[in-house]
């Protein structure tokens, strides 16, 4: 059956598309860049999504994944440019697919113990902790001054992914919208799968789940793994937008934009991500246009959305979820 | 060997000094970061709420000194300013917008804390611009004093240690000895019954959201007068006072003070301490930077580590 959400979801995934086709034509290719922005955090945000929106788990720490994806794309770039090797013979690579997998499997390994040990946790004590993990890799970060420490890391050129020339704007579009419609597709799979059930369980009533016999933890577990590595690839993509890895993607700011991504769209829904994305830069670029002061009336705008408008933009255009 | 036994005891002597500054420079830390986790304990403990915005509010309070101060001339006015400006704010904000947070989920108050941050750090710049302002030592704080083993501390942070050490006696004694304290925590017990005995369980909240306040006020105008005064300086506080509660444990005083002088020591002794260690068994410039990035990660190392065998901290309530 066709809702009004999948209706809703439909026109904006097309809007999305359409945004930097009508861009180009117009010649104004910065609007094309502004998309990618938004594709790449709504990417970001739905990895997000499958630890808080399915497993309920609200994580204050997933910048450390998207900055680790950051600096995967910038350290191999670096090294492949530099022609060193990184360690052990291995060589760094311009070559976006081995980035990206590079870039998940290291977020993949570095959210295994965080979660490990957060999960252990649950509550307030679960947000602080995470919290206090991507803090850890922040300080790291920025206090290690291999790869540019405070300054970040620049990449002279964006990396290259084959026979898709990665340094026009649209072809570069099309590879991040791609991505994040495929990352769409997993939530989707992963919400309809056993685990999925599993996972949602464990949200709404553990003693249940675990009467039947499935641990909660193990689900959460690889639940906020998976979640971390989706957040990962949008970092390396990210990176690669700005040919730029900055240590403020891995900052705090960065965890809460992703979670304020998540509410402003709406909180459990397969687009929520995408729809707050997409107002959040819209916010960012027409109050960045009128104030300096922006974040102030964010603010105001997100304090109405919590307290009184709590489905979100998806809320709002297509009434309320199914289940909360 | 006993050409020059001044020299070695010199050298000796030197570093117990330094050993006792850093030590002193730790509980400095540890004292200012009470004040913050206090607050915030006492908040969460009470009223079941995370307050991101806590960091805002050691702005306002170090704002509200530097400018009475200028404007004054008096630090100590400027200390009665920060105070009140602090204890204002928070009160205001309980009453607008935190009171209709306590029903929802942590998820609710960590966004609805989040947007406070935005307004008030961009309110702040709009207000007092982006330059960050300076505050005076006070006259009768400045100088130092000897410490034994020779070497000199600041007097102000001294005194800093003091204040913390007097608000901590402080706090013991109104949330254990008077009616005040009792009704705290007795909310912290059970919010239902109290409110069912006819105590104004809503002016109560407000009353520890401003206490809470005014002490991170207080701490953010006491620090204030050591860094400069600029927006955003609320921040790195803040987490690590989140750092110092989840060692803790959420809701006890007692976990604040001891997770409080923990980290305050451990960060302070482990950035003097790790990069001389190291430099033992590796060159020195190695030796200095996976020192100086291990000590800045080590106090969440150890909160990491407490949490594994203890997931409700140190002293759960």
């Amino acid at each position: 059956m066709i809702t009004r959400e999948t209706i809703v979801n439909a026109v904006i995934a097309l809007l999305l598309l359409a945004i930097p086709l009508v861009a180009m034509t117009l010649g104004e290719p910065f609007y094309v860049t502004l998309a990618t922005r938004i594709t790449i955090l709504a990417l970001a945000a739905v990895g997000l999504n499958i630890a808080l929106g399915l497993g309920g788990l609200v994580s204050f720490g997933h910048a450390a994944f998207f900055g680790i994806g950051g600096y995967a794309a910038g350290i191999l770039a670096t090294h492949a440019f530099n022609a060193e090797p990184l360690f052990l013979g291995i060589e760094g690579t311009t070559s976006m697919p081995w980035i990206w997998l590079v870039a998940i499997a290291v977020c993949g390994l570095v959210a295994l113990p965080i979660g490990a040990i957060s999960l252990r946790t649950t509550g307030v004590y679960f947000i602080m902790i995470t919290l206090a993990f991507a803090q850890m890799i922040y300080y790291f970060a920025i206090s290690w001054p291999a790869y540019g420490g405070e300054d970040g890391l620049s990449l002279s050129v964006r990396n290259l992914f084959p026979f898709v020339s990665t340094a026009k704007p649209l072809p570069f579009f099309l590879i991040c919208y791609g991505a994040l419609m495929l990352a769409i597709i997993l939530f989707l799979l992963l919400r309809g799968s056993r685990f999925g059930a599993a996972l949602q369980t464990a949200r709404q009533n553990e003693t249940r789940l675990a009467a039947i016999g499935i641990a909660p933890f193990n689900i959460r577990l690889v639940a906020f793994v998976l979640s971390a590595m989706v957040t990962g690839l949008a970092g390396a993509l990210f990176a690669d937008l700005n040919r730029f890895a900055s240590p403020s993607m891995f900052s705090w700011h960065m965890s809460g934009e992703l979670i304020v991504l998540i509410i402003l769209g709406g909180k459990g829904r397969l687009f929520g991500p995408l729809a707050g994305a997409m107002l959040y830069v819209l916010i960012e670029h027409v109050l960045g246009g009128i104030t300096e002061r922006w974040q102030l009336f964010l603010g105001l705008i997100l304090l109405g959305v919590v307290l009184f408008a709590r489905g979100g933009l998806l809320g709002l255009l297509a009434g309320k979820a199914r289940h909360g | 060997m006993a050409a020059c036994p001044c020299a070695e005891y010199g050298t000796t002597a030197l570093s117990t000094a330094l050993l006792i500054e850093q030590l002193l420079n730790g509980l400095q830390l540890g004292v200012m970061l009470f004040l913050m986790a206090a607050g915030l304990t006492l908040i969460f403990g009470v009223m079941g709420l995370i307050n991101l915005a806590h960091g805002s509010l050691y702005m306002i309070g170090a704002f509200a000194c530097a400018v009475t101060a200028s404007a004054t001339g008096s630090f100590w006015l400027g200390l009665i300013a920060s105070l009140i400006a602090a204890a204002a704010a928070g009160a205001i904000v309980e009453v607008v917008v935190i009171r209709r947070l306590y029903d929802r989920d942590h998820l609710d108050q960590v966004l609805a804390t989040f947007a406070l941050i935005l307004i008030f750090s961009e309110g702040s710049r709009w207000f007092f611009g982006s330059f960050p302002l300076y505050l005076d030592i006070p006259a009768a704080l400045q100088g130092a004093v000897p410490l034994p083993g020779g070497g000199r501390y600041q007097l102000y942070r001294l005194a800093i240690i003091g204040v913390g050490i007097a608000v901590a006696l402080g706090l013991y004694l109104l949330i254990s000895r008077t009616r005040l304290g009792m009704r705290i925590r007795a909310g912290e017990s059970d919010r239902e019954m109290i409110a069912a005995l006819g105590i104004d369980i809503q002016s109560l909240y407000t009353i520890v959201f401003a206490l809470g306040a005014a002490l991170a006020g207080l701490a953010g105008a006491l620090v204030g007068a050591l860094q400069s005064v600029q927006v955003g300086m609320g921040e790195p506080v803040l987490i690590l006072a989140f750092v110092v509660i989840v060692i803790g444990g959420i809701g006890s005083i007692k976990g604040a003070l001891t997770g409080a002088i923990l980290v305050g020591l451990i960060d302070t002794m482990g950035r003097f301490l790790l990069p001389k260690t190291l430099a033992l068994i590796l060159p020195a410039s190695q030796a200095g930077m996976i020192g100086g990035a291990l000590a800045s990660m080590l106090i969440y190392i150890v909160m990491a580590l407490i949490l594994a065998f203890r997931p409700r901290g140190l002293f759960a309530a």
